[in-house]
Protein backbone atom coordinates (compact mmCIF):
# COMPACT_ATOMS: atom_id res chain seq x y z
CA UNK A 1 0.00 0.00 0.00
CA UNK A 2 1.75 3.15 -0.74
CA UNK A 3 0.15 6.15 1.36
CA UNK A 4 0.54 10.05 0.02
CA UNK A 5 2.23 11.53 1.94
CA UNK A 6 -0.53 14.29 3.62
CA UNK A 7 -0.63 18.32 3.40
CA UNK A 8 -0.04 17.94 7.56
CA UNK A 9 1.50 14.54 7.64
CA UNK A 10 5.30 14.45 7.53
CA UNK A 11 6.00 11.10 7.07
CA UNK A 12 3.54 8.20 5.55
CA UNK A 13 2.61 5.55 7.95
CA UNK A 14 1.06 2.04 7.39
CA UNK A 15 -1.23 3.03 10.22
CA UNK A 16 -4.87 3.87 9.42
CA UNK A 17 -7.50 6.40 10.62
CA UNK A 18 -4.90 9.85 10.68
CA UNK A 19 -8.37 11.29 8.47
CA UNK A 20 -10.70 10.33 10.63
CA UNK A 21 -9.17 10.59 14.42
CA UNK A 22 -7.58 13.95 13.11
CA UNK A 23 -11.11 15.09 11.71
CA UNK A 24 -12.72 14.01 14.76
CA UNK A 25 -9.89 15.81 17.16
CA UNK A 26 -10.36 19.12 15.28
CA UNK A 27 -13.84 19.47 14.73
CA UNK A 28 -14.51 19.02 18.38
CA UNK A 29 -12.19 21.70 19.23
CA UNK A 30 -13.09 24.02 16.66
CA UNK A 31 -16.93 23.88 17.88
CA UNK A 32 -16.61 23.15 21.31
CA UNK A 33 -13.76 25.26 22.28
CA UNK A 34 -12.18 27.33 19.87
CA UNK A 35 -15.59 28.75 18.39
CA UNK A 36 -17.16 29.79 21.48
CA UNK A 37 -14.00 31.19 23.16
CA UNK A 38 -13.69 33.52 19.96
CA UNK A 39 -17.11 34.56 20.79
CA UNK A 40 -15.86 36.29 23.82
CA UNK A 41 -13.24 38.01 21.56
CA UNK A 42 -15.34 39.03 18.68
CA UNK A 43 -17.87 40.11 20.84
CA UNK A 44 -15.52 42.52 22.85
CA UNK A 45 -13.47 43.81 19.63
CA UNK A 46 -17.53 44.97 18.30
CA UNK A 47 -18.24 47.26 22.06
CA UNK A 48 -15.51 49.66 21.30
CA UNK A 49 -12.91 50.94 23.51
CA UNK A 50 -14.99 52.96 25.58
CA UNK A 51 -17.52 50.83 26.62
CA UNK A 52 -14.80 47.82 27.37
CA UNK A 53 -12.93 50.05 29.33
CA UNK A 54 -15.78 51.24 31.44
CA UNK A 55 -16.16 47.82 32.37
CA UNK A 56 -13.28 46.08 32.32
CA UNK A 57 -10.91 48.68 33.65
CA UNK A 58 -13.56 50.19 36.20
CA UNK A 59 -12.13 50.95 39.58
CA UNK A 60 -14.58 48.00 40.94
CA UNK A 61 -12.85 45.68 38.36
CA UNK A 62 -9.28 46.98 38.99
CA UNK A 63 -9.74 45.68 42.59
CA UNK A 64 -11.11 42.42 41.94
CA UNK A 65 -8.46 41.43 39.51
CA UNK A 66 -6.23 42.75 41.81
CA UNK A 67 -7.33 40.66 44.63
CA UNK A 68 -8.11 37.49 42.01
CA UNK A 69 -4.00 37.86 40.96
CA UNK A 70 -2.74 38.65 44.63
CA UNK A 71 -4.78 36.24 46.60
CA UNK A 72 -3.59 33.38 43.83
CA UNK A 73 0.21 34.51 43.99
CA UNK A 74 0.01 34.03 48.00
CA UNK A 75 -1.87 30.83 47.80
CA UNK A 76 0.66 29.30 44.97
CA UNK A 77 3.50 31.03 47.08
CA UNK A 78 2.37 28.77 50.19
CA UNK A 79 1.39 25.64 47.76
CA UNK A 80 5.11 26.26 46.44
CA UNK A 81 7.12 25.68 49.84
CA UNK A 82 4.48 22.94 51.48
CA UNK A 83 3.76 21.16 48.27
CA UNK A 84 7.76 20.56 48.28
CA UNK A 85 8.02 19.67 51.48
CA UNK A 86 4.84 16.83 51.23
CA UNK A 87 6.23 15.96 47.71
CA UNK A 88 10.21 15.22 49.46
CA UNK A 89 8.36 13.68 52.59
CA UNK A 90 6.41 11.23 50.09
CA UNK A 91 9.41 10.83 48.12
CA UNK A 92 12.59 10.54 50.80
CA UNK A 93 10.60 9.29 54.01
CA UNK A 94 9.09 6.18 55.00
CA UNK A 95 6.21 6.24 57.77
CA UNK A 96 2.74 4.70 58.29
CA UNK A 97 0.02 5.68 56.18
CA UNK A 98 2.45 6.88 53.76
CA UNK A 99 -0.16 5.43 50.21
CA UNK A 100 -3.20 7.06 52.01
CA UNK A 101 -1.29 10.62 52.71
CA UNK A 102 -0.27 10.38 48.92
CA UNK A 103 -3.97 9.37 47.92
CA UNK A 104 -5.02 12.40 50.06
CA UNK A 105 -3.08 14.99 48.17
CA UNK A 106 -5.35 14.68 45.47
CA UNK A 107 -8.48 15.19 46.93
CA UNK A 108 -8.68 18.58 45.68
CA UNK A 109 -8.99 17.19 41.93
CA UNK A 110 -11.74 15.01 42.97
CA UNK A 111 -13.97 17.02 45.57
CA UNK A 112 -16.25 19.42 43.91
CA UNK A 113 -15.17 23.13 44.44
CA UNK A 114 -18.84 23.75 45.92
CA UNK A 115 -18.00 21.20 48.20
CA UNK A 116 -14.49 22.32 49.74
CA UNK A 117 -16.03 26.10 49.38
CA UNK A 118 -19.00 25.04 52.18
CA UNK A 119 -16.47 22.81 54.06
CA UNK A 120 -14.14 25.63 54.30
CA UNK A 121 -16.64 27.95 55.31
CA UNK A 122 -18.20 26.19 58.26
CA UNK A 123 -14.13 25.15 59.28
CA UNK A 124 -13.73 28.78 59.46
CA UNK A 125 -16.75 30.76 60.20
CA UNK A 126 -16.83 32.54 64.12
CA UNK A 127 -18.58 29.48 65.09
CA UNK A 128 -16.88 27.03 62.95
CA UNK A 129 -13.72 23.99 64.41
CA UNK A 130 -11.41 26.56 63.49
CA UNK A 131 -12.82 29.69 63.84
CA UNK A 132 -13.73 29.64 67.21
CA UNK A 133 -10.10 29.66 68.20
CA UNK A 134 -9.26 32.32 65.55
CA UNK A 135 -11.50 34.87 65.84
CA UNK A 136 -11.45 35.88 69.53
CA UNK A 137 -7.59 36.63 68.28
CA UNK A 138 -8.41 39.03 65.91
CA UNK A 139 -7.64 36.24 62.78
CA UNK A 140 -10.60 36.09 60.97
CA UNK A 141 -10.65 34.36 57.77
CA UNK A 142 -14.75 33.15 56.78
CA UNK A 143 -16.01 36.45 55.16
CA UNK A 144 -12.44 38.11 54.47
CA UNK A 145 -10.04 38.26 51.84
CA UNK A 146 -7.64 35.72 54.15
CA UNK A 147 -10.64 33.33 53.11
CA UNK A 148 -9.70 33.24 49.57
CA UNK A 149 -6.00 32.74 50.27
CA UNK A 150 -7.42 29.63 51.86
CA UNK A 151 -9.74 28.03 49.66
CA UNK A 152 -7.13 28.92 46.76
CA UNK A 153 -4.37 26.94 48.38
CA UNK A 154 -6.68 23.88 48.97
CA UNK A 155 -7.70 23.93 45.27
CA UNK A 156 -3.56 24.24 44.15
CA UNK A 157 -1.67 22.18 46.21
CA UNK A 158 -1.97 18.56 44.19
CA UNK A 159 -0.47 20.91 41.02
CA UNK A 160 2.94 21.41 43.17
CA UNK A 161 3.04 17.81 44.29
CA UNK A 162 2.13 16.13 41.35
CA UNK A 163 4.45 18.46 39.11
CA UNK A 164 7.88 17.73 41.71
CA UNK A 165 7.14 14.46 42.88
CA UNK A 166 8.56 12.24 39.68
CA UNK A 167 11.19 14.84 39.07
CA UNK A 168 12.40 13.96 42.73
CA UNK A 169 12.45 10.45 42.57
CA UNK A 170 14.11 10.31 39.38
CA UNK A 171 16.82 12.37 40.49
CA UNK A 172 20.01 9.51 41.07
CA UNK A 173 21.84 9.36 44.29
CA UNK A 174 25.11 9.61 42.74
CA UNK A 175 25.18 13.47 42.80
CA UNK A 176 24.41 13.81 46.02
CA UNK A 177 26.77 11.60 47.26
CA UNK A 178 29.33 13.40 45.04
CA UNK A 179 28.50 16.34 46.81
CA UNK A 180 29.23 15.21 50.32
CA UNK A 181 32.23 13.39 49.42
CA UNK A 182 33.44 16.60 48.45
CA UNK A 183 32.24 18.39 51.79
CA UNK A 184 29.36 19.78 51.06
CA UNK A 185 26.55 20.04 53.97
CA UNK A 186 23.47 18.66 53.86
CA UNK A 187 22.00 22.11 53.26
CA UNK A 188 24.56 23.24 50.82
CA UNK A 189 23.89 19.98 48.74
CA UNK A 190 20.08 21.03 48.79
CA UNK A 191 20.70 24.24 47.70
CA UNK A 192 23.68 23.99 44.67
CA UNK A 193 22.82 20.59 43.70
CA UNK A 194 19.07 19.20 44.49
CA UNK A 195 17.11 22.77 44.46
CA UNK A 196 18.63 23.58 40.86
CA UNK A 197 17.68 20.03 39.80
CA UNK A 198 14.08 20.76 40.38
CA UNK A 199 13.73 24.04 40.18
CA UNK A 200 11.60 24.02 36.58
CA UNK A 201 9.44 21.35 37.96
CA UNK A 202 8.57 23.69 41.39
CA UNK A 203 7.80 26.42 38.97
CA UNK A 204 5.51 24.85 36.89
CA UNK A 205 3.21 23.65 39.64
CA UNK A 206 3.30 27.28 41.09
CA UNK A 207 2.25 28.52 37.60
CA UNK A 208 -0.68 25.80 37.48
CA UNK A 209 -1.37 26.10 40.61
CA UNK A 210 -1.92 30.30 40.31
CA UNK A 211 -3.17 29.42 36.57
CA UNK A 212 -5.84 27.43 38.62
CA UNK A 213 -6.15 29.90 41.49
CA UNK A 214 -7.06 32.59 39.26
CA UNK A 215 -9.92 31.29 37.18
CA UNK A 216 -10.70 29.60 40.52
CA UNK A 217 -15.19 30.32 41.45
CA UNK A 218 -16.83 27.35 43.15
CA UNK A 219 -14.92 27.03 46.47
CA UNK A 220 -14.25 30.36 47.02
CA UNK A 221 -17.73 32.54 46.92
CA UNK A 222 -18.95 30.95 49.63
CA UNK A 223 -16.15 31.36 51.89
CA UNK A 224 -15.23 35.25 50.21
CA UNK A 225 -18.04 37.31 51.99
CA UNK A 226 -17.97 38.54 48.01
CA UNK A 227 -17.74 42.36 49.22
CA UNK A 228 -17.21 45.19 46.45
CA UNK A 229 -13.98 46.45 46.54
CA UNK A 230 -12.96 44.12 49.61
CA UNK A 231 -13.20 40.43 48.94
CA UNK A 232 -14.93 40.37 45.06
CA UNK A 233 -12.99 37.99 42.84
CA UNK A 234 -12.70 38.43 38.88
CA UNK A 235 -14.59 35.70 38.20
CA UNK A 236 -17.33 36.41 40.50
CA UNK A 237 -18.11 40.12 38.67
CA UNK A 238 -18.85 38.27 35.40
CA UNK A 239 -21.55 36.11 37.16
CA UNK A 240 -22.61 39.82 38.76
CA UNK A 241 -22.67 41.73 34.93
CA UNK A 242 -24.68 38.50 34.15
CA UNK A 243 -27.31 38.39 36.62
CA UNK A 244 -28.11 42.06 35.36
CA UNK A 245 -28.47 40.58 32.07
CA UNK A 246 -25.21 42.71 31.24
CA UNK A 247 -23.59 40.40 28.40
CA UNK A 248 -21.53 43.29 27.40
CA UNK A 249 -19.60 43.76 30.53
CA UNK A 250 -19.75 40.55 31.74
CA UNK A 251 -17.72 39.70 28.05
CA UNK A 252 -15.40 42.43 28.74
CA UNK A 253 -14.38 41.01 31.96
CA UNK A 254 -14.01 37.27 30.18
CA UNK A 255 -12.15 38.86 27.60
CA UNK A 256 -9.50 40.52 29.63
CA UNK A 257 -9.35 37.24 32.31
CA UNK A 258 -8.51 34.81 28.93
CA UNK A 259 -5.79 37.12 27.78
CA UNK A 260 -3.92 36.51 31.36
CA UNK A 261 -4.99 32.67 30.87
CA UNK A 262 -3.17 32.74 27.41
CA UNK A 263 -0.27 34.65 29.13
CA UNK A 264 -0.34 31.90 31.89
CA UNK A 265 -0.53 29.29 28.95
CA UNK A 266 1.97 30.42 27.57
CA UNK A 267 4.28 30.69 30.32
CA UNK A 268 3.62 27.39 31.65
CA UNK A 269 4.56 25.78 28.09
CA UNK A 270 7.78 27.89 28.39
CA UNK A 271 8.81 26.53 31.93
CA UNK A 272 7.49 22.95 30.77
CA UNK A 273 10.21 23.11 27.90
CA UNK A 274 12.94 24.47 30.73
CA UNK A 275 12.29 21.17 32.76
CA UNK A 276 12.36 19.18 29.45
CA UNK A 277 15.58 20.51 28.50
CA UNK A 278 16.79 20.34 32.55
CA UNK A 279 15.69 16.79 32.44
CA UNK A 280 17.66 15.63 29.40
CA UNK A 281 21.20 17.29 30.07
CA UNK B 1 18.63 2.34 50.23
CA UNK B 2 20.25 5.70 50.84
CA UNK B 3 23.35 6.17 53.80
CA UNK B 4 24.02 8.81 55.92
CA UNK B 5 25.94 11.51 53.74
CA UNK B 6 22.80 11.49 51.59
CA UNK B 7 19.69 12.06 54.14
CA UNK B 8 18.80 14.52 56.85
CA UNK B 9 19.45 13.64 60.32
CA UNK B 10 16.73 12.14 62.33
CA UNK B 11 15.10 15.40 64.03
CA UNK B 12 15.09 17.58 60.68
CA UNK B 13 13.19 14.32 59.04
CA UNK B 14 10.76 14.09 61.66
CA UNK B 15 10.74 18.12 61.73
CA UNK B 16 9.59 17.91 57.66
CA UNK B 17 6.92 14.64 58.12
CA UNK B 18 5.48 16.27 60.99
CA UNK B 19 4.95 20.07 59.25
CA UNK B 20 3.75 18.16 55.97
CA UNK B 21 1.26 15.80 57.55
CA UNK B 22 0.25 18.62 59.47
CA UNK B 23 -0.36 20.81 56.75
CA UNK B 24 -1.94 18.24 54.53
CA UNK B 25 -4.21 17.55 57.84
CA UNK B 26 -5.55 21.15 58.19
CA UNK B 27 -5.65 21.69 55.04
CA UNK B 28 -7.39 18.81 53.28
CA UNK B 29 -8.58 16.05 55.88
CA UNK B 30 -10.31 18.69 58.05
CA UNK B 31 -12.26 20.56 55.21
CA UNK B 32 -13.32 16.34 54.11
CA UNK B 33 -14.54 15.54 57.80
CA UNK B 34 -16.53 18.71 58.52
CA UNK B 35 -18.80 17.99 55.50
CA UNK B 36 -19.16 14.44 57.16
CA UNK B 37 -19.24 16.44 60.51
CA UNK B 38 -21.88 19.01 59.71
CA UNK B 39 -24.03 16.73 57.85
CA UNK B 40 -24.69 14.33 60.83
CA UNK B 41 -24.60 17.44 63.48
CA UNK B 42 -28.57 16.95 63.76
CA UNK B 43 -28.47 13.31 63.26
CA UNK B 44 -29.17 10.31 60.70
CA UNK B 45 -32.86 11.52 60.47
CA UNK B 46 -32.38 15.09 59.56
CA UNK B 47 -29.44 13.84 57.62
CA UNK B 48 -31.50 11.27 55.26
CA UNK B 49 -34.43 13.41 54.84
CA UNK B 50 -31.69 16.07 53.34
CA UNK B 51 -30.54 13.53 51.01
CA UNK B 52 -34.17 11.67 50.22
CA UNK B 53 -35.88 15.34 49.64
CA UNK B 54 -37.53 15.61 45.94
CA UNK B 55 -35.20 18.07 44.45
CA UNK B 56 -32.04 16.65 45.68
CA UNK B 57 -32.92 13.72 43.88
CA UNK B 58 -34.18 15.16 40.78
CA UNK B 59 -30.38 17.01 41.49
CA UNK B 60 -29.02 13.81 41.11
CA UNK B 61 -30.63 12.37 38.63
CA UNK B 62 -29.55 15.59 36.33
CA UNK B 63 -26.00 15.19 37.33
CA UNK B 64 -25.58 11.92 36.72
CA UNK B 65 -27.42 12.64 33.55
CA UNK B 66 -24.84 14.92 32.32
CA UNK B 67 -22.36 12.96 33.44
CA UNK B 68 -23.58 9.71 31.06
CA UNK B 69 -23.61 12.23 28.03
CA UNK B 70 -20.38 14.33 28.84
CA UNK B 71 -17.76 11.39 29.90
CA UNK B 72 -18.39 9.22 26.70
CA UNK B 73 -18.13 12.67 24.43
CA UNK B 74 -15.10 12.96 26.28
CA UNK B 75 -13.43 9.19 25.88
CA UNK B 76 -14.27 9.65 22.11
CA UNK B 77 -12.44 12.77 21.59
CA UNK B 78 -9.86 11.86 23.85
CA UNK B 79 -9.20 8.47 22.29
CA UNK B 80 -9.67 10.35 18.67
CA UNK B 81 -6.69 12.77 19.56
CA UNK B 82 -4.73 10.08 21.12
CA UNK B 83 -5.03 8.06 17.96
CA UNK B 84 -3.62 11.05 15.53
CA UNK B 85 -0.85 12.33 18.09
CA UNK B 86 0.47 9.44 18.75
CA UNK B 87 0.31 6.90 16.01
CA UNK B 88 1.03 9.95 13.16
CA UNK B 89 3.42 12.51 13.00
CA UNK B 90 2.57 15.99 12.02
CA UNK B 91 3.12 19.78 11.58
CA UNK B 92 1.51 21.92 14.25
CA UNK B 93 1.34 18.70 16.63
CA UNK B 94 2.36 20.76 19.45
CA UNK B 95 0.33 23.30 19.00
CA UNK B 96 -2.66 20.67 19.00
CA UNK B 97 -1.12 19.44 22.38
CA UNK B 98 -1.54 23.04 24.03
CA UNK B 99 -4.91 23.53 22.63
CA UNK B 100 -6.24 20.34 23.80
CA UNK B 101 -5.11 21.52 27.33
CA UNK B 102 -6.48 25.43 26.75
CA UNK B 103 -9.75 24.58 28.89
CA UNK B 104 -7.34 23.76 32.50
CA UNK B 105 -6.52 27.31 31.97
CA UNK B 106 -9.91 29.02 31.05
CA UNK B 107 -12.04 29.88 34.18
CA UNK B 108 -15.24 27.82 34.67
CA UNK B 109 -16.82 30.91 34.54
CA UNK B 110 -15.78 31.92 31.67
CA UNK B 111 -16.49 28.33 29.83
CA UNK B 112 -20.13 28.91 30.70
CA UNK B 113 -20.43 32.49 29.61
CA UNK B 114 -19.05 31.80 25.95
CA UNK B 115 -22.08 28.81 25.65
CA UNK B 116 -24.28 31.78 26.64
CA UNK B 117 -22.96 34.19 24.04
CA UNK B 118 -23.46 31.49 21.19
CA UNK B 119 -26.92 30.49 22.63
CA UNK B 120 -28.21 32.51 24.81
CA UNK B 121 -31.38 34.67 23.82
CA UNK B 122 -29.00 37.20 22.71
CA UNK B 123 -26.66 35.17 21.28
CA UNK B 124 -24.85 34.16 17.66
CA UNK B 125 -27.60 31.53 17.49
CA UNK B 126 -30.24 32.42 20.02
CA UNK B 127 -33.10 33.66 17.75
CA UNK B 128 -32.21 31.33 15.30
CA UNK B 129 -32.60 28.55 18.17
CA UNK B 130 -35.80 30.35 19.19
CA UNK B 131 -37.67 30.31 16.47
CA UNK B 132 -36.91 26.38 15.71
CA UNK B 133 -38.12 26.39 19.58
CA UNK B 134 -34.68 24.66 20.72
CA UNK B 135 -33.47 25.76 24.61
CA UNK B 136 -29.65 25.10 25.03
CA UNK B 137 -28.83 27.39 27.78
CA UNK B 138 -31.03 27.12 30.51
CA UNK B 139 -31.80 23.21 29.94
CA UNK B 140 -29.60 20.42 29.32
CA UNK B 141 -27.51 20.44 26.36
CA UNK B 142 -26.26 23.90 28.09
CA UNK B 143 -25.10 21.83 30.87
CA UNK B 144 -23.79 18.99 29.19
CA UNK B 145 -21.50 21.73 26.43
CA UNK B 146 -20.30 23.47 29.61
CA UNK B 147 -19.58 20.06 30.67
CA UNK B 148 -17.58 18.88 27.80
CA UNK B 149 -15.50 22.01 27.97
CA UNK B 150 -13.99 22.13 31.47
CA UNK B 151 -13.30 18.34 31.28
CA UNK B 152 -11.97 18.82 27.51
CA UNK B 153 -8.31 17.51 28.22
CA UNK B 154 -8.83 15.05 30.77
CA UNK B 155 -9.03 11.45 28.84
CA UNK B 156 -6.75 12.91 25.87
CA UNK B 157 -3.78 14.20 28.02
CA UNK B 158 -3.85 10.80 29.84
CA UNK B 159 -3.58 9.00 26.70
CA UNK B 160 -1.38 10.72 24.62
CA UNK B 161 2.00 10.21 26.44
CA UNK B 162 0.44 6.87 27.09
CA UNK B 163 0.17 5.87 23.56
CA UNK B 164 3.42 7.63 22.63
CA UNK B 165 5.31 5.76 25.12
CA UNK B 166 4.50 2.46 23.98
CA UNK B 167 5.14 3.73 20.28
CA UNK B 168 3.70 2.13 16.99
CA UNK B 169 5.08 -1.36 16.97
CA UNK B 170 2.43 -3.79 17.39
CA UNK B 171 0.37 -1.58 15.53
CA UNK B 172 2.27 -2.15 12.45
CA UNK B 173 3.03 -5.64 13.54
CA UNK B 174 -0.98 -6.37 13.59
CA UNK B 175 -1.48 -4.72 10.42
CA UNK B 176 1.62 -5.81 8.31
CA UNK B 177 -0.22 -9.70 9.37
CA UNK B 178 -3.64 -8.88 7.53
CA UNK B 179 -5.65 -7.27 10.99
CA UNK B 180 -7.56 -4.17 9.46
CA UNK B 181 -7.41 -0.66 11.46
CA UNK B 182 -10.54 -1.16 13.35
CA UNK B 183 -9.73 -4.54 14.43
CA UNK B 184 -6.08 -3.25 15.64
CA UNK B 185 -7.56 -0.31 17.49
CA UNK B 186 -10.24 -3.00 19.28
CA UNK B 187 -7.52 -6.00 19.66
CA UNK B 188 -4.06 -4.00 20.10
CA UNK B 189 -4.54 -0.52 21.31
CA UNK B 190 -7.60 -0.47 23.53
CA UNK B 191 -6.19 -3.14 25.47
CA UNK B 192 -2.69 -1.73 26.19
CA UNK B 193 -3.99 1.82 27.45
CA UNK B 194 -6.98 0.53 29.16
CA UNK B 195 -6.18 1.26 32.37
CA UNK B 196 -5.13 4.91 31.48
CA UNK B 197 -8.06 4.96 29.48
CA UNK B 198 -9.68 3.60 33.04
CA UNK B 199 -7.56 6.57 35.00
CA UNK B 200 -8.86 9.64 32.38
CA UNK B 201 -12.20 8.79 32.59
CA UNK B 202 -12.12 8.11 36.96
CA UNK B 203 -10.74 11.87 37.00
CA UNK B 204 -13.33 13.45 34.14
CA UNK B 205 -16.27 12.16 35.82
CA UNK B 206 -15.31 13.23 38.92
CA UNK B 207 -14.90 16.41 37.46
CA UNK B 208 -18.19 16.40 35.58
CA UNK B 209 -20.50 15.38 38.35
CA UNK B 210 -18.71 18.14 40.86
CA UNK B 211 -18.59 21.13 38.22
CA UNK B 212 -19.92 23.91 39.36
CA UNK B 213 -18.57 27.84 37.97
CA UNK B 214 -19.45 26.61 34.24
CA UNK B 215 -22.60 24.82 34.90
CA UNK B 216 -24.03 27.29 37.14
CA UNK B 217 -23.60 30.17 34.42
CA UNK B 218 -25.81 28.03 31.67
CA UNK B 219 -28.24 25.87 34.53
CA UNK B 220 -30.54 28.96 35.43
CA UNK B 221 -31.23 27.70 38.55
CA UNK B 222 -34.59 26.12 38.07
CA UNK B 223 -34.74 24.11 40.99
CA UNK B 224 -35.90 20.26 40.56
CA UNK B 225 -34.88 21.30 36.44
CA UNK B 226 -31.56 22.23 35.80
CA UNK B 227 -30.01 21.97 39.39
CA UNK B 228 -27.16 19.67 39.49
CA UNK B 229 -26.12 18.84 42.59
CA UNK B 230 -23.26 21.20 43.43
CA UNK B 231 -25.96 24.16 42.48
CA UNK B 232 -28.29 22.27 44.51
CA UNK B 233 -25.61 22.30 47.34
CA UNK B 234 -25.13 26.62 46.76
CA UNK B 235 -29.25 26.91 47.07
CA UNK B 236 -29.70 24.74 50.40
CA UNK B 237 -26.61 26.56 51.88
CA UNK B 238 -27.50 30.23 50.68
CA UNK B 239 -31.29 29.14 52.60
CA UNK B 240 -29.10 28.61 55.79
CA UNK B 241 -30.61 25.09 55.17
CA UNK B 242 -27.34 23.83 56.43
CA UNK B 243 -27.78 20.28 57.32
CA UNK B 244 -29.84 19.64 54.32
CA UNK B 245 -26.77 21.59 52.27
CA UNK B 246 -23.83 19.00 54.05
CA UNK B 247 -26.26 16.05 53.75
CA UNK B 248 -26.29 16.33 50.11
CA UNK B 249 -22.33 17.51 49.97
CA UNK B 250 -21.39 14.32 51.47
CA UNK B 251 -23.08 12.52 48.59
CA UNK B 252 -20.72 14.11 46.54
CA UNK B 253 -17.20 14.15 49.16
CA UNK B 254 -18.50 10.26 48.89
CA UNK B 255 -18.10 10.12 45.41
CA UNK B 256 -14.49 12.25 45.60
CA UNK B 257 -13.57 9.45 48.16
CA UNK B 258 -14.55 6.40 45.54
CA UNK B 259 -12.37 8.16 43.02
CA UNK B 260 -9.51 8.34 45.10
CA UNK B 261 -9.79 4.90 46.39
CA UNK B 262 -10.13 3.91 42.63
CA UNK B 263 -7.10 5.99 41.73
CA UNK B 264 -4.75 4.39 43.66
CA UNK B 265 -5.76 1.19 43.22
CA UNK B 266 -4.50 1.88 39.49
CA UNK B 267 -1.70 3.58 40.42
CA UNK B 268 -0.47 0.41 42.80
CA UNK B 269 -1.35 -2.34 40.18
CA UNK B 270 -0.90 -0.84 37.03
CA UNK B 271 1.61 1.74 37.71
CA UNK B 272 3.23 0.46 34.12
CA UNK B 273 0.24 0.90 32.43
CA UNK B 274 -0.10 4.26 33.47
CA UNK B 275 1.39 7.62 31.98
CA UNK B 276 1.99 10.78 34.03
CA UNK B 277 -0.09 11.42 37.17
CA UNK B 278 -2.78 13.29 35.50
CA UNK B 279 -4.21 17.07 36.53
Amino acid sequence: MNRRNGLLQRRASIIPGFGLTFGITLFALCVLVLVPLSAVFVKTAGMGWQAYADVALSSRALKAYKLSFGASAIAASINAVFGLMTAWVLVRYDFAGKRVISALVDLPFALPTAVAGIALTALYAPNGWLGRWLVPHGIEVAFHPLGIVVALTFVGLPFVVRTVEPVLADLGADVEEAAASLGASRFQTFRRVIFPAIAPALATGFALAFARAVGEYGSVIFIAGNMPYKSEIAPLLIIIQLEQFNYAGATAIAATMLVASFLLLLAINLLQGWQRRRMAS
Amino acid sequence: MRNNATTEPAWLRWALITLALGFLALNLLLPLLAVFGEALRKGITAYVAGIREPDAIAALRLTLTVAAIAVPLNIIIGLAASWAIAKFDFRWKSVLITLIDLPFSVSPVVAGLIYVLLFGLQGWFGPWLRAHDVQVIFAVPGLVLATVFVTFPFVARELIPLMEEQGRDEEEAALSLGASGLSTFWHVTLPNVRWGLMYGVLLCNARAMGEFGAVSVVSGHIRGKTNTLPLHIEILYNEYNFVAAFAVASILAGLALVTLVAKSLLEWRFAGQLAGRGH
